[in-house]
């Protein structure tokens, strides 16, 4: 039987109450008649033989490229880089996609006799991975194989030795990325392309690129005119990033893009209910709820963290494409629209969301607050093509906790911007001004994202920015259940029920709005009409 | 009259010491404080002058005093029984003479500076620091013709401000409190007086970032000094760590550049110098930090957050505390106390020398320090004053002081 699309429930009397999830909780929420909630659609089918789909991409590429096996030889320089932590999420089972890709790529090469290669993760500003996840993502053997010779690398843009500029673009954007891609013969990226933001030139011009060139398409400004960015076409952060893949291209540097998709087959067995319907709940889905609720409430919040971050999806691949890069993200965008999007008929006066207890930034650690703020005005109300899910001066509602925590490993500046900018503005044009090249420089960030497993100095401003959309769109945001400090710092409100907080937002929008959730995850993307 | 007096007596020192670890000044009902008829005592000289007290506030070493948490180092520097009260502003009902000898009509107000230096208990020669100026300084401080003592207000021959009688002046304490100052402000001057020397004793250079530890009395008047006359010629980027809101908003208004809780402090010091972490602690932190509280803990901070060689400034008075001194030693820094006050030389282009307490005149008024007086009590109220004293930041205050203007007593 065939997957089921997404779906726009209608609520009515007897509808039974919606999950939400709530950080590291969850919650049933029973929402106003004529209310919509928007269901993801179900896992398409995934690849047969993801070994053999993988071998045909790369013997088949699109566009004007050549077969794999007819870019390598004996002597060349291949470089091979791939996604980092932030994706997939929840990180997938073994094997990762990233360690069957790369296995093949690395088969064709030792055929071919290229005993040049090195992997390098495109990080960007993200933090450094740790040995167990790079063992997670690309597997034992390659790991050891590579990295105790120093071939397994991780992005570092913030070594100036090892970047190289290649120009600007026409509009003056800097383009530098990292020397070792930059000039080796072949450069083989391997992505995974969760959402529709993903892949295609931002792979290697945002994933291997420095400050210097980030900063240019990394703003609030090209952060606004991104309507979405899950819509590469109406997104000026992937019109930049279009403009400086084609000026590596032309740069000389040879690209060999392979993307591949997931099902939303999101959560494993105990937690399957999270991914279903709620009437369609059967007595085992309710007591896998009430058993994983009860439990959660019973741990304190570090140890439920533990347990979800250790949780590994079942995601499953759907397609794998190779060859020129935009060639090939055409076809993956499509494969993933195919998986997560569903038509919404017009805009909502109120959008609830509930937030879940990961985000890309956050994978083994905390969602601090700005991350909190990312993920639900940066992502969920980003999950749109054609119009916001929102209507314009309308409300968001989101649920989670938000306690005032941070990892001081990971998140080190986050701490600093969320004492010292947020307590002095909340406009991402003021921050930007006043603050963000001092974080962006400071020795001990610098520091920290070079050595440690820091995220880079500027990273809380790029995620701040990632709200600037939603918050110049929104007439008001509220966190239900969140803590009213960090919430209020935030800028947005804070109410302890679902129902205050619609009280909230009915002062804002009038007093009979209408309501949708977008009741993700698993992602969904909504195609508003 | 009605005096508050503090007598030698071990059992209610003990029982205060005791109470105080409820808070501080929760032990004013069963220690060594009591209320008592009293008089004005007897001059000590033709050159003392009676002070009628209208308002005296209750310090910080008072409290440590009363709480029986004062370091046994001033054990020989007082003398029993004593009437606290060291920032006075009074009338001087019957005239007298001022600090440099200029006449004061009956009626002028006046403030003191309470330290009892040489030229108080009639030594010739002065010592060596009270002969520059340095009265804070003084090596006498247990000789001449007064009961030992280091300030009024813990010498049992001159009385002190928390009293509807007369204290006795020195002419060398006295300074005459223009009519334009308030008696709150005026009431300010000799917290104000201390910042003022601290602030100026610190070597604050052009560009450096300073920290302050604490936003207490001290602290917010530091604050104010160094806006007011370090700033002008060494522009310098000042943190404050405040604990409460009212004081974050003080210090605000006082001129700090980052105002922050003070478990922040730290990173906001980091974030303003630049700096590299080392060893838990600032490889280059701020180049100055003043430590308005004097616990442990604050001096442990301040020495986390100064960077190598720099200077950290005791301004709050410390008691016997543990520390780990290792980063003073590893990071040649400077730790120096700043007491009370004497001659200062302010930056600008005459170079001239001025008293601590003169320029502490100008600065209360300049900044306006009377609004950090957050409550006013009677003496009969003094354990709501000394408990509201004592927990002065968390109950939105800043300084409490006694009202000894209306013998029917007040509060606000």
């Amino acid at each position: 039987m065939s997957p089921r699309p997404g779906f726009v429930l209608d609520v009515d009397s007897s509808t039974p109450p919606t999950l939400f999830w709530q950080g590291e909780r969850f919650t049933l929420e029973k929402l106003p008649e004529g209310s919509r909630v928007v269901y993801a659609p179900e896992p398409v089918d995934p690849l047969t033989d993801p070994q053999a789909a993988i071998r045909h991409a790369l013997l088949h590429p699109l566009g004007d490229q050549e077969p794999l096996p007819a870019l390598l030889r004996a002597g060349m320089k291949l470089t091979i880089a791939f996604d980092d932590i932030s994706l997939p999420l929840p990180p997938m089972e073994r094997p990762d996609i990233r360690q069957l890709v790369i296995e093949q790529v690395l088969d064709l090469a030792a055929e071919a006799g290229v005993d040049d290669v090195e992997l390098i993760v495109a990080l960007a500003l993200h933090r450094r991975m740790t040995e167990p996840e790079l063992r997670h993502a690309i597997g034992d053997r390659i790991y050891d194989a590579f990295a105790p010779n120093g071939l397994l690398t991780q992005h570092d843009a913030e070594d100036p030795a090892n970047l190289v500029h290649l120009g600007q673009t026409d509009l003056g954007e800097d383009v530098e990325i990292n020397r070792r891609a930059a000039e080796s013969d072949l450069l083989v990226y391997v992505n995974i392309n969760l959402v529709a933001m993903d892949g295609g030139h931002k792979s290697v011009a945002t994933g291997l690129a420095s400050y210097r060139s980030l900063r240019h398409h990394h703003n609030p400004e090209t952060m606004r005119k991104s309507r979405s960015f899950m819509d590469q076409h109406r997104s000026e952060l992937h019109s930049a990033n279009w403009r400086m893949g084609r000026l590596i291209r032309d740069s000389g540097v040879k690209v060999f893009q392979i993307e591949t998709t997931l099902n939303n087959d999101t959560f494993p067995g105990a937690f399957q209910f999270l991914q279903k319907r709620e009437w369609e709940w059967k007595a085992k889905d309710r007591l896998a709820y009430v058993a994983a609720s009860s439990a959660l409430d019973r741990v304190p919040p570090r140890h439920a963290r533990r347990i979800f971050h250790s949780v590994k999806a079942p995601h499953r691949m759907t397609s794998v494409q190779a060859g020129e890069v935009e060639a090939v993200h055409a076809v993956t965008t499509e494969n993933v629209w195919a998986q997560q999007g569903v038509v919404v008929e017009g805009q909502t006066d109120i959008l609830t969301m509930g937030l879940p207890y990961i985000s890309p930034y956050n994978v083994n650690s905390i969602l601090n607050p700005i991350l909190v703020a990312c993920l639900g005005l940066g992502y969920f109300f980003n999950l749109y093509r054609g119009k916001p899910l929102v209507r314009e001066g309308g409300v968001v509602i989101m649920t989670h906790p938000t306690p005032w925590e941070f990892n001081p490993v990971h998140h080190p500046s986050y701490i600093d911007f969320f004492e010292q900018v947020l307590s002095e503005t909340t406009d991402p044009n003021v921050m930007s001004e006043r603050f963000e090249a001092g974080f962006a420089t400071d020795p001990w960030y610098v520091h920290l994202y070079r050595t440690g497993h820091a995220y880079h100095g500027v990273h809380p401003f790029y995620m701040w920015y990632w709200c600037a959309h939603a918050l110049a769109h929104l007439g008001a945001v509220v966190i239900v259940g969140g803590d009213p400090k960090a919430v209020h710092r935030l800028g947005f409100r804070a109410a302890s029920t679902m129902a205050d907080a619609l009280e909230m937002a009915r002062d804002v929008v009038g007093t009979s709005p209408t309501l949708t959730h977008l009741h993700t995850p698993p992602i969904l993307m909504a195609d508003v009409q | 009259m009605k005096a508050l007096v503090v007598e030698r007596n071990l059992p209610r020192f003990a029982a205060a010491r005791v109470a105080s670890l409820l808070g501080s000044g929760r032990g004013a009902g069963i220690g060594p404080l009591q209320l008592l008829d009293a008089g004005a005592p007897d001059r000590p000289g033709d050159d003392w002058y009676p002070l009628r007290p209208l308002l005296s506030g209750i310090c910080g070493s008072d409290l440590a005093t009363l709480d029986g948490r004062t370091s046994r180092y001033f054990e020989d520097l007082v003398s029993f029984p004593f009437v606290p009260g060291h920032e006075v502003v009074g009338v001087l009902d019957d005239g007298g003479t001022d600090f440099a000898g200029r006449p004061l009509a009956p009626g002028t107000r006046a403030v003191i500076e309470p330290v009892l230096g040489c030229a108080t208990r009639h030594i010739q020669p002065p010592c060596p620091r009270c002969g520059s100026g340095h009265t804070g300084l003084c090596g006498n401080l247990t000789s001449g013709d007064l009961e030992p003592g280091l300030q009024t207000g813990f010498c049992t021959d001159t009385g002190g401000g928390w009293s509807t009688a007369p204290l006795m002046a020195h002419a060398s304490q006295l300074h005459a409190v223009p009519d334009a100052l308030s008696d709150q402000d005026a009431v300010m001057i000799e917290p104000t007086a201390c910042a003022v020397h601290a602030a100026l004793s610190a070597g604050v250079a052009d560009g450096d970032v300073v920290a302050v530890v604490g936003a207490g009395t001290l602290g917010l008047a530091t604050v104010a000094a160094l806006d007011s006359l370090v700033r002008p010629t060494a522009p310098c980027t000042v943190v404050v760590g405040a604990k409460h809101a009212r004081q974050r908003e003080l210090a605000d208004e006082l001129g700090a550049d980052h105002v922050v809780p003070p478990d922040q402090l730290v990173r906001a010091v980091r974030r303003q110098s630049g700096s590299t972490v080392l060893a838990g602690r600032l490889a280059e932190g701020a180049d100055v930090v003043f430590d308005c509280v004097g616990s442990a803990a604050s001096l442990t901070e301040a020495l986390s957050m100064v960077r190598a060689r720099g200077r950290v400034v005791l301004v709050g008075m410390p008691g016997k505390v543990s520390v780990d001194l290792a980063p003073l030693w590893h990071r040649e820094l400077t730790l120096v106390g700043a007491y009370a006050y004497g001659n200062e030389t302010p930056p600008g282009p005459d170079g001239s020398e001025r008293r601590s307490f003169e320029l502490a005149v100008d600065l209360v008024g300049t900044a306006g320090l009377g609004r950090l007086v957050s409550a006013l009590y009677p003496l009969e109220r003094y354990e709501e004053a000394l408990a509201h004293a004592g927990a002065a930041g968390r109950r939105g205050a800043v300084k409490v002081a006694f009202d000894l203007r209306n013998p029917k007593g007040r509060s606000r």
